[in-house]
């Protein structure tokens, strides 16, 4: 076994680790807002791992760009989701206020229904 | 079988349990957003799986596929996340 052999054997297995506690999370949680962050932020860990492990399995940076160019635009769009998923959530009123340590957003809400 | 097999078959066994409690969450809902958060967790499994294939096969013809699966993830989720979303009006 190679160097990146090594590679892709350390970062597989964690990264798909990363997947499965998540999903657990997602199964597990008591409500909607804990279950999409306990799918949201460790599938991004896992993906990103996952992906860096098969990068060394391929030929040369040049041909491992594609991998780069997911990993960075998962980065970019999961906090979109969740913030967008967080706020609908919310506005569907299946936030539970029994859950929520702090809440920024009926602040605003009572704000924006005064104007 | 070198380590480097066993490593591959853990790790998509590790990634088929998951997307099982994917689908397990996705029949129980109970709400439809519950749903669409895990429409975005198979999209991003789906895109684990096949970059695993290709770490297999040593081939990259599959990259262009993960893009385009990791795009159409994003985009499909959001629009029935906004889609799902409760408006003002709507209330009456």
């Amino acid at each position: 076994m190679t160097a990146a052999d090594w590679v892709t054997a350390v970062l597989l297995p964690v990264g798909a680790l990363f997947t499965l506690v998540g999903t657990i999370g997602l199964v597990r949680f008591p409500t909607l807002l804990t279950r999409m962050h306990a799918a949201t932020k460790p599938d991004t860990v896992g993906l990103a791992l996952i992906l860096l492990g098969t990068a060394f399995q391929v030929s040369g940076p040049r041909a491992a760009a594609p991998l780069i160019l997911v990993v960075l635009f998962q980065f970019v769009t999961v906090p979109v989701l969740a913030q967008t998923l967080g706020r609908v959530a919310y506005s569907r009123g299946e936030a539970n206020p029994e859950y929520l340590v702090v809440d920024e957003l009926a602040e605003g809400v009572r704000e924006a229904d005064r104007d | 079988m070198s380590i480097l097999d066993h490593v591959y078959t853990a790790t998509f066994v590790m990634l088929s349990l998951a997307a099982l409690f994917t689908v397990l969450r996705l029949v129980r809902g109970p709400t439809v957003l519950d749903r669409i958060v895990c429409l975005n967790a198979v999209s991003v499994l789906v895109v684990s799986f096949i970059a695993v294939e290709a770490a297999v096969r040593a081939d990259t013809a599959y990259f262009g596929l993960l893009v385009t699966i990791a795009l159409l993830g994003f985009v499909g989720t959001l629009t029935a996340a906004r889609f799902a979303e409760r408006r003002a009006h709507d209330r009456g």
